[in-house]
Formats: C-alpha cells, structure tokens, sequence
C-alpha cells in the first residue's frame, strides 16, 4: 500500500506517494537523499538516527512516515552549515567530541533537543527534587539525558563537555 | 516487515470502527510496535493510526488524576501535579527507556508493551506467546531476565513496564471503551498471568481502546520507585520496586509494595504488605517484608539471583519511603 505524506524537512515541504512500511529514517535517507541521519540499529536503541520533529528528538527509525504527514523534520543537515555551524555542532568540534563521527550527527540533534527540555524545566531520572521547577545542568544530567545515544568510539567525555559548554550560551 | 494498509481515523468513534477490520491493530507512538513488526514478531494487516486523537489531555479528577491514553512519556513525568503529589510514578516513567523514546511513547501504549523476551522477538524459536503451543524455549534456555513469580509451564515472560508498577502501587484503573461498551478496569486485573494462553496479556476484548488511566486521591507517606538493572541508564529492570509508605515515625501505619520485572503483570505483594501494616519500624520487619515479598518464588536457573535482589530491593525501596514522612 502506498501513502500521502507531506512533510517540511529542514524548512523545505515534501509531497511525497511512499510504502506504508517507509520509515521517516529510510524517507530521510532513501527518498530525500539526506544522508546525515545515520541508521544504526533500526530499533531505537541507539539513538544515531535522532531528528527534531515539531522541535521534539526522536528516534526516525521508530517513526512511520505516513504517522507524520504534515509535521515538521529538522535533520542535521538542517541545524546549520559548514559556513554557519549551529553553536552545538562548533562546540563538539571544539571539544572533539567525537570519534568515528557516526552517532554523530543523532548526539548532535538530541543534545540540541535536551538543551530545549532542560529549558522547559522538564525532570529526569537523576533530578534530585522533582518538585524543583528548574533544572541545573551539571555533568550527570547530561549524561543521564543523553543515555539513548550510545557512541561505540566512547566519546562521552568530550560528548558530555561539547553538551555542556553549548548550553552556558 | 509484512505489508499493512495505514488508516487515521478523524474522532474516536471512527477508530473503534476501523478496529473492526481483519488483522487490524492501533498504533499511538510505535515505539513497541513498530519495533515488533520489524522483527516480524508482529504482523498487523492494518493500522489505525490513534496517536492525534485527543486524549493527550492529564487533568484532576476526584481529588485524583485523569491521564489521557495518548500522554506522553515525557509530558507525564514533567506534569507538576504528578511530581507533586505521585513522585512514583513520575520516577517510575523517567527511569524507563531514553528520552527520545519517552518523548514518543504513550501512557496507553506503555500500558500494552510487549515482554522483551529475547524468543517473543525472535520469529525463528518457538514461542507459546507468539506462536501459541509451539512451546517456551526460555524455560530451558536463557532465562536470565524471566519470570520468578507467578509463572506457568508454557511462559516465564515478564511485563517491562516501569510505569505500570507505580500505577499498580497507586491502585489506577484503566479507562477502555469499545463501539457499545465503556468500562474501568483496576490496574491489577488489567494484566493477565500466562497460565495455558500467554498469547494474551491483558483482559482487554477484541477492539478494545484505552482511553484513560485514572489515578486515585495520591496515598499518604513517602513513595519511592527502585530500579536495579544491567545499566545505569536506558535498560529494563531486572527487578524494580514501587513503594508507598506511612508511619508516625515510630510504626507502620500502612505500605504498598508492586514489583516489576518479576512476572508476566506487575506484581502487587499483598502479603508483605499487609504483615507490615501497623508494626514498629525496623530493618528487620523491612527484611522479612521482602522475604514475604518472594515466598514461592521460583527461579528457572539464570534468573534465581532475581529472588533474593528482590527481597533486598524491597526492603531497601520500604526503607527509603519510611524516611521520606511528610512532617
């Protein structure tokens, strides 16, 4: 069975006929050619394919795409470019916060999506009082936050100081 | 994954129809579901797609709470109302899977995930719970994070939810509405044991929809959910804990104590808490409340650790809300 779906990536709108099975990570890869999402396990265990949907991280692999018509995809290619790098792109480079560079682009989304949930005063398992409307971001926030993005290159201290130094801006 | 037709039907009313269809199944955030049907461990000829219905709404009710099935993960634990008054189940949510997985994931959906045994996942095995009567290869295979209580020849799975073991501490009832019918089932009567059909894992009917959760009036006392698991972030429990309790500092007014990751349902110890029901305080009544806990416990070789990290959890888990009286 093939399905509409129209969806805005990165600001441009998609009007899009696919299988009903498409997921939004093989849309992204397959149909629109943005390969900078990156598919790891398909299975929403490690995080290398998360997106920003309607400002949310996901994981696109859990997603069907027929389930987002008419939402809105920023993908890494869409947070900034090589000219412009969105701050938290120029602070992993900054703190080499990588090393094979393939969970890259899914920590760099969700850490942007994080930084929006830390704002938003949204709690976590490590939130010490959760009748606490603000949330402090220290190290093991970070890292609690970040549990769903795993890097096989074990970059997480760089990963967790890059996250860190972003979000004093 | 097996080819499926893909419906979103406008209202509620339209969804329960769309049910109606052959092989059909709803679908709200996916997370298990989706997964399921890659692995082909489910094979859907139709999804009714429910996740924008408007259920996504949490408001007060009774001096209680009413959670829309379609809330999320993440709005559920970031409600102040639930971090206030039901910490438990805010804990519970927020120690369960990432957070880009809790961003997605519903309360409904939560409330129906399937066991994460390794052989329900794996088409190629037999399975009682997947391919009812080909048999159970977890009893005499890897069984490391089965079941210790509650158990049955033809299925040692266990329930993964973290979020249901605080709700069956909080006694919730969950909301269900089907074209003619309307009803409220006590969390404790929701999921099923596996007996001779583990294929089932709950009393819901065919076509049946969650609508809602209901959380009573929040308990007195300290409430505290436990989790130990293999890693110390984004991992099932090997065994959680949720308890609630009460004292006047110097005895036991009243406890709750639900166990997750133990049985086919969140496992309420009814026994245990009632031995504990007005007795003075100490570590050793906590202690042999957790014995209490897994008195018929049984083990199936790798998992026999699970009985006495039960018993410890939940008297560490008791230990801790008796700390935390509200003075």
């Amino acid at each position: 069975m093939t399905v509409d779906v129209g969806l805005t990536v990165n600001g441009v709108r998609h009007d899009l006929k696919v299988d009903s099975r498409t997921t939004l990570l093989d849309l992204l890869r397959e149909h629109l050619g943005l390969t900078g999402t990156k598919k790891g396990c398909d299975h929403g265990q490690c995080g290398a394919c998360t997106v920003l949907v309607d400002g949310v991280r996901k994981n696109a692999c859990m997603n069907l795409a027929a389930s987002l018509d008419g939402r809105g995809i920023v993908t890494i290619e869409g947070l900034g470019t090589e000219q412009a790098l969105h701050p938290m792109q120029a602070a992993f480079i900054e703190h080499d916060g990588f090393q094979c560079g393939y969970c890259t682009p899914g920590q760099i989304c969700s850490a942007v999506g994080m930084l929006s949930e830390l704002k938003r005063g949204l709690p976590s398992a490590v939130t010490a009082d959760l009748r606490e409307a603000a949330v402090d971001m220290v190290e093991a926030e970070v890292r609690e936050r970040m549990s769903g993005n795993i890097c096989r290159c074990a970059a997480y201290p760089n990963i967790v100081a890059a996250i860190l130094d972003a979000g004093k801006a | 994954m097996r080819a499926f037709t893909y419906e979103r039907p406008v209202d509620l009313a339209a969804a329960l129809v769309a049910i109606g269809q052959p092989g059909a199944r709803f679908l709200a955030g996916g997370t298990n579901l989706l997964d399921l049907m890659k692995v082909e461990a489910e094979t859907p000829q139709h999804l009714v797609d429910v996740s924008r219905l408007p259920l996504d709404q949490i408001s007060e009710e009774n001096g209680g709470l009413r959670i829309g099935a379609m809330v999320t993960n993440t709005a559920l634990a970031g409600d102040s109302h639930v971090r206030e008054h039901y910490p438990v189940l805010a804990r519970a949510v927020l120690n369960g899977a990432s957070a880009q997985l809790r961003n997605q994931a519903t309360t409904g959906g939560n409330l129906l995930q399937r066991t994460r045994c390794y052989y329900f996942y794996d088409p190629s095995t037999p399975c009682n719970k997947r391919a009812p009567g080909s048999g159970c290869s977890a009893l005499q295979g890897y069984n490391r994070i089965h079941a210790i209580l509650g158990a049955s020849d033809a299925c040692i799975a266990v329930h993964p939810s973290d979020m249901a073991v605080a709700m069956m501490a909080l006694d919730a009832e969950v909301e269900v509405e089907a074209p003619h019918s309307h009803r409220r089932i006590k969390i404790a009567d929701f999921h099923r044991l596996p007996g001779n059909t583990p294929q089932n894992d709950t009393i819901l009917g065919a076509g049946e929809l969650i609508t809602a959760v209901i959380l009573p009036p929040p308990p007195p006392g300290g409430q505290v959910y436990r989790k130990v698991r293999d890693r110390a972030s984004y991992d099932f429990a090997l065994v959680s804990v949720a308890a609630v309790v009460e004292t006047d500092g110097e005895r036991i007014r009243s406890a709750r104590i639900a166990l997750g990751g133990v049985a086919h349902k969140p496992w309420r110890a009814l026994e245990a808490e009632r031995q504990l029901a007005g007795v003075p305080l100490s570590d050793d009544a906590l202690a042999a409340a957790g014995e209490t806990a897994v008195k018929g416990a049984q083990g199936h070789g790798h998992n026999d650790f699970k009985i006495p990290l039960a018993a410890r959890t939940v008297a560490s888990a008791l230990a801790e809300a008796a700390k935390q009286r509200k003075a």
